[in-house]
């Protein structure tokens, strides 16, 4: 038998947790679905280029747009609004574009998927294939201790590195040191729980191929002399990623751990259309965990299908923080203590197979 | 193993791209129709976790499983989108009498 649970919990996914989760049956489980009837899902898992296409545009033309400004108001205040906005949209918005294009489902055709998830892993920071792999390993076993390598706040949270994340001060040094990892043809031990064998070649070369293009951009600020061309590469990680955090923390944080039902631990967020456009919808993210193949495009429309066995949606972002930085703070002195969600109660069983049908 | 072809199911009780389970002793399998009209029958269980694909759905001649999105041809049974990638096996298949048969050796 592994060891039994002790505090605080080591999340390492080569640590003595991911043999305790596999002995519990906590990995690779069956997870709580809710009931949808079968036609229903299958409409709304259908695949289309249009919205994805339509967004990828508008992103690229405010990208262009917020850049040319920022580069022509280079050395003025100007210059602070418009590269505010280039930062958000290169280095926040590209992570809901990596997450959608990663799960295949943003378009309907596979080489738009593959080249919008092989640019926005650039500009998010990530190398492309171990995150394709940690991604898939988060969806099997999702906020299990040692086996999901994406917790964002293990318990006891510690504060002032979450604090320094939004400018991704912590994990910034993390993936450039990945990245000189892969380039040098190694991988982290704990990569090695999650990344089959075979996959090695793509991620050390595409290591290579991100680290020669931030050369050249460290290489022409320094020919000119100027921070310039790094605000379009490489420094929008530090200045842009915020918005990232801010979405990403109410995704999982502060909720419950070692549980097999999203309802239990993701959060469903209602934004506004802004915001949902800049996230791709992933504030519907306990229905996103139910059922992955169903497109960001889809997921207001199978909310509303699933609401009823759903517990309560948050009514936007401070609502959502008005529970998250309380939790994370008393978790921060009590690493038991998390929240604890609302379940409806279960449909009679002849109406949930009616509900499948 | 039996090479004798089994009844599976009504033709008309699948729509197009659509994907059914069904059971055959201890065998999960899945009978699926294709963007083309054609049918398919294969394992129904995925080879990169134990997830049952009839929960996917049909995209064009594929099925993508409901867990990670990894996809399978169903001419082929080829795993062609990560995470999965060994292949399904797949079964001769013949449409008699308005039927679905397969043949599970
Ligand atoms: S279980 Fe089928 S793709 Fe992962």
């Amino acid at each position: 038998m592994a060891n039994a649970l002790s505090l605080p919990r080591n999340y390492a996914l080569d640590g003595p947790e991911n043999r305790r989760a596999v002995e519990r049956g906590l990995a690779n489980a069956t997870w709580y679905t809710s009931p949808i009837p079968r036609a229903r899902m299958r409409q709304l898992m259908q695949r289309k280029d249009g919205p994805a296409i339509r967004d990828t545009v508008i992103w690229f033309a405010l990208l262009a747009v917020s850049g040319a400004l920022g580069g022509l108001a280079w050395g003025t205040w100007w210059a602070v609004p418009a590269f505010a906005v280039y930062g958000v949209l290169y280095a926040s918005v590209s992570d809901s574009r990596w997450h959608e294009c990663g799960h295949g489902t943003a378009f309907k055709t596979s080489w738009m998927n593959e080249v919008i998830y092989h640019l926005a892993s650039f500009m998010a920071v990530r190398a492309p294939t171990p995150w394709r792999w940690s991604h898939a390993r988060h969806h099997s076993d999702t906020i299990i201790v040692g086996r999901d390598p994406e917790i964002a706040v293990p318990r006891p949270p510690r504060i002032a590195r979450l604090l320094a994340n939004f400018t991704h001060l912590v994990s910034a040094p993390k993936d450039l040191a990945n990245m000189l990892r892969h380039s040098v043809g190694r991988l982290h031990p704990a990569e090695r729980d999650f990344i089959p064998e075979g996959e090695e070649r793509a991620i050390f070369w595409t290591s290579r191929a991100h680290l020669a293009i931030y050369a050249a951009f460290v290489f022409w600020a320094i020919a000119a002399r100027s921070v310039l061309p790094l605000m379009y590469v490489g420094l929008p990680t530090l200045y842009g990623s915020w918005l990232m955090v801010v979405f990403g923390l109410t995704q999982h944080a502060g909720l419950a751990e070692d549980v097999l039902d999203h309802r239990l631990n993701c959060r469903t967020v209602s934004l506004n259309p802004v915001l949902r456009w800049l996230y791709w919808n992933m504030n519907y993210h306990v229905e996103h965990h139910m059922f992955p193949m169903a497109p960001y495009h889809a997921l207001p429309a199978l909310h509303e299908v699933l609401k009823a066995d759903m517990p309560p949606p948050y009514r936007g972002l401070w609502e959502a923080y008005r529970e998250i930085i309380p939790t994370i703070w008393r978790q921060s002195k009590d690493p038991t203590y998390f929240v604890r969600r609302p379940l409806p109660a279960p449909p009679p069983n002849n109406s949930l197979d009616a509900a499948r049908a | 193993m039996s090479d004798a072809w089994i009844k599976v199911c009504a033709a008309d009780a699948l729509a197009i791209e659509d994907v059914m389970r069904f059971d055959h002793g201890e065998r999960t399998l899945i009978v699926c129709r294709t963007a083309d009209g054609s049918y398919h029958v294969a394992d129904g269980i995925c080879t990169h976790e134990k997830v049952h694909l009839a929960d996917g759905c049909v995209l064009g001649n594929a099925i993508e499983c409901a867990k990670h999105n990894g996809r399978f041809d169903l001419r082929t049974g080829d795993a062609v989108r990560r995470p999965c990638r060994v292949p399904i096996a797949r079964y001769d298949v013949k449409i008699e009498g308005g039927e679905v048969y397969a043949r599970l050796g």
